[in-house]
């Protein structure tokens, strides 16, 4: 059976065209590539520079000794947060929009948390020594802990892009007539038998529910980093909060960007929706408003303290040096957004994308102004010297992100970026289960099958088998 | 066992700099270019600090001799990830430049934004390669590093006062910037010692450790300026 239909996408049916960024690859996929390895080794020379003459090349010094490279760092990791928990929260709530969305958000995650740590290798003075913080670990430095942090995050997010990718795989090993051997290492021998659908169900949401914790705990790590240290503005426990919110904020951000760019791209207007747009910018709303809630929390707190310390970096953030940033952050991170997304929508897909763009320079811009004006201002009045980056951190900052899309277009061209099976499961099964589900809200005797539903299982389905 | 401290007499001191200057060439520190120094790049274990109070035309300035501070409770001993610097049990804060990554958490960390970055690999041209300090080891790029109280003092006065059958006394290890201090105003010893100056420098009641309030318990004390800050009066 499986020999007939090799390289065949097309008896697939409806769900074919999910295939196709796979199966044939236009030139103009080259030439972006292209140009974006371009940045790639353009930041690659950067850093080589960097290492051979050391971070004098950079624009930090006495006392900003943190720039762009952490800014950077915190900004990714934040993006990192688009996938694994905007997946899993809708995937433990049953929201049935999730079924196009979860892939490419999960992807994200993966991906994007490499240049979180790449950011930290190139910010290092010894990269050559990295692995000290393994030899000579000290537990009481949150930096150690972003450490096993992240790590864990990494780890527990590739399982969950892994997990419900099997079956995707098993019909591109069947299906696709390309890299077969590849596929079939990596669908571990999935057959689609009703013993394997319950281990992988079962698998899918234990690894929702673990990545939830491990996913806040990464953000709230992070912005301990600067939240233990005693220096003025950082030392806040709001930050905890405040990094997840504006992490979670800028991962809707991306994952806007990136499904419009998929559905534009490979043609895939059926399966990412006006109504995923919608629901996403509403929660980009949402999100936009909860991280104006803290940030004017955070400095209101601080101007009413009057701590002079505390106040010096207040100032030279909202009337001083920095001012032009952070007003900046506010236009992009709240006046555009809402006033985009808080209106009647009638295009819905363009405003969410301005509206995710203005988010995504405005949350750099966050971190940038919540890590730099600290250092500049420091209680000893040591000389004054701003900083702003060279153009080797304007590089290696370049170079990641255009590395980072380049190895998100290669996962489109080995993976279908919308879960196939998940389409399929939606469009067969889900129906009957929604309406069992409403029918259990509503008053009278429970409906059969309606604690199964309940335990996040979903009920075996007989027509599995003809999937091949 | 001794506790190293250092008291600063701020109504002595005149901010002739050349503790700064000794602090320099004891420890092998290198001097940078003007246009780095521009740039923020200069690298002291020992700093004067001015510090500017009221507007004019009621204006006063204090001028104050910054080395480390070598806490008690030193914050970046805490946030390093590596265990690259810790307290010596005679209580000097210490750096192992050999095992730093350079990350830079526990300058950002200090309070008092005493401790240096190498930016670059550090050079030492001319008649400077010849005056280096054969006894401290000069720091690689990439690396932080911080005024050690100088702790060769203390190896070598140790190694003489054990060839010579005698306890350490006051005045057997002093650091680099007290030595030449010619105001006299900066004190070095033990503050254990009850009989020490330092010690009984610490119970005047001009004493005061700088940014107390966070908690960091300096070992580097101060004494105020008196009465006459500020040039209001004059001293008696």
């Amino acid at each position: 059976m499986e020999n007939k239909n090799r390289g065949r996408p097309e008896l697939l049916g409806a769900d074919a065209t999910l295939l196709q960024p796979i199966v044939a690859t236009r030139s103009s996929f080259f030439h972006l590539a292209l140009v974006l390895l371009g940045f790639t080794s353009f930041a690659f020379f950067a850093w080589l520079h960097q290492l051979r003459w050391g971070l004098g090349t950079t624009g930090l010094n006495v006392p900003v000794y943190w720039g762009s490279y952490i800014t950077n760092f915190v900004f990714f990791i934040g993006i990192s947060h688009a996938g694994t928990l905007i997946s899993a929260i809708l995937r433990l709530c049953h929201a049935e929009w999730r079924r196009s969305i979860t892939r490419a958000a999960e992807v994200i995650t993966v991906l994007v948390l490499f240049f979180g740590v790449g950011s930290i290798i190139v910010d290092l003075g010894r990269p050559d020594r990295m692995l000290n913080v393994l030899k000579h670990p000290n537990f009481r430095s949150p930096l150690l802990w972003d450490v096993c942090s992240v790590s864990t995050y990494l780890l527990a997010s590739s399982i969950y892009l892994y997990l419900p990718l099997i079956p995707d795989i098993a019909l591109l090993r069947d299906y696709a007539g390309k890299y077969t051997g590849f596929y079939r290492l990596l669908a571990l021998g999935w057959q689609g038998t009703p013993r394997q659908w319950r281990v992988l169900n079962r698998a899918i949401s234990v690894m929702a529910v673990l990545v939830i914790p491990i996913a806040i705990s990464v953000h709230t790590v992070v912005s301990w980093v600067f939240g233990m240290t005693v220096q003025p503005m950082w030392h806040s426990t709001i930050f905890g909060p405040y990094f997840v919110v504006g992490a979670i904020f800028s991962g809707i951000a991306s994952l806007i960007i990136a499904m419009a760019l998929i559905r534009r791209i490979y043609f895939l207007q059926d399966y990412l929706k006006e109504i995923h747009f919608r629901h996403l910018g509403t929660l980009l709303l949402v999100f936009a408003l909860l991280w104006f809630y803290f940030t004017f929390a955070e400095h209101l707190t601080t101007y009413y303290g009057h701590d002079p310390a505390h106040l010096a970096v207040f100032y030279s953030k909202l009337a001083g040096r920095y001012a032009p940033l952070f007003w900046g952050m506010v236009l992009t991170c709240l006046v555009i957004p809402v006033g985009i997304l808080a209106r009647r929508r009638t295009r819905p897909i363009r405003s969410a994308v301005v509206a995710s763009v203005s988010v995504l320079v405005g949350m750099w811009l966050e971190r940038f102004t919540i890590v730099i004006p600290t250092l500049a201002a420091p209680r000893v009045p040591w000389a004054r010297v701003s900083y702003s980056p060279t153009w080797v951190e304007l590089g290696i900052t370049l170079g990641f992100s255009a590395t980072f899309i380049f190895l998100y277009m290669v996962f489109t061209k080995f993976f279908p970026i919308v879960s196939i099976w998940e389409v399929q499961e939606g469009r067969e099964a889900a129906l009957t289960e929604v309406a069992e589900r409403v029918k259990s809200y509503l008053p009278g005797p429970d409906v059969a099958g309606g604690a199964e539903v309940a335990d996040g299982s979903v009920p075996e389905l007989s027509r599995r088998e003809g999937v091949g | 066992m001794a506790r190293w401290g250092m008291v600063i007499d701020l109504a002595k001191c005149t901010a002739c700099q050349a503790c700064v200057v000794a602090c320099q060439a004891e420890n092998n520190v290198p001097c940078v270019e003007p246009e780095e120094a521009e740039r923020g790049r200069i690298l002291s274990w020992l700093a004067v600090v001015a510090e500017v109070q009221g507007s004019y035309p009621r204006v006063s300035m204090t001028t104050r001799p910054l080395p480390c501070m070598h806490c008690d409770s030193p914050p970046c001993i805490r946030v390093c990830p590596v265990q690259a610097t810790g307290i010596t049990p005679e209580g000097i804060v210490r750096q192992t430049f050999a095992r730093c990554i350079g990350c830079r958490y526990c300058t950002n960390a200090c309070p008092y934004t005493r401790r240096m970055f190498n930016w670059y690999r550090p050079e030492f041209r001319g008649e400077l390669q010849l005056a280096l300090n054969p006894d401290v080891t000069v720091r690689p790029k990439g690396v932080v590093e911080k005024c050690t109280l100088c702790h060769h003092r203390l190896m070598q006065a140790k190694e003489s006062v054990r060839a010579e059958g005698r306890p350490l006394a006051e005045g057997d290890y002093v650091p680099a910037c007290v030595e030449i201090c010619p105001a006299g105003a900066m004190y070095f010893g033990d503050l254990e010692d009850p009989e020490s100056r330092v010690a009984q420098l610490v119970r005047s009641p001009r004493a005061f450790r700088y940014l107390e309030e966070l908690g960091t318990e300096p070992k580097v004390i101060f004494l105020s300026q008196g009465e006459w800050a500020g040039g209001k009066q004059e001293p008696r």
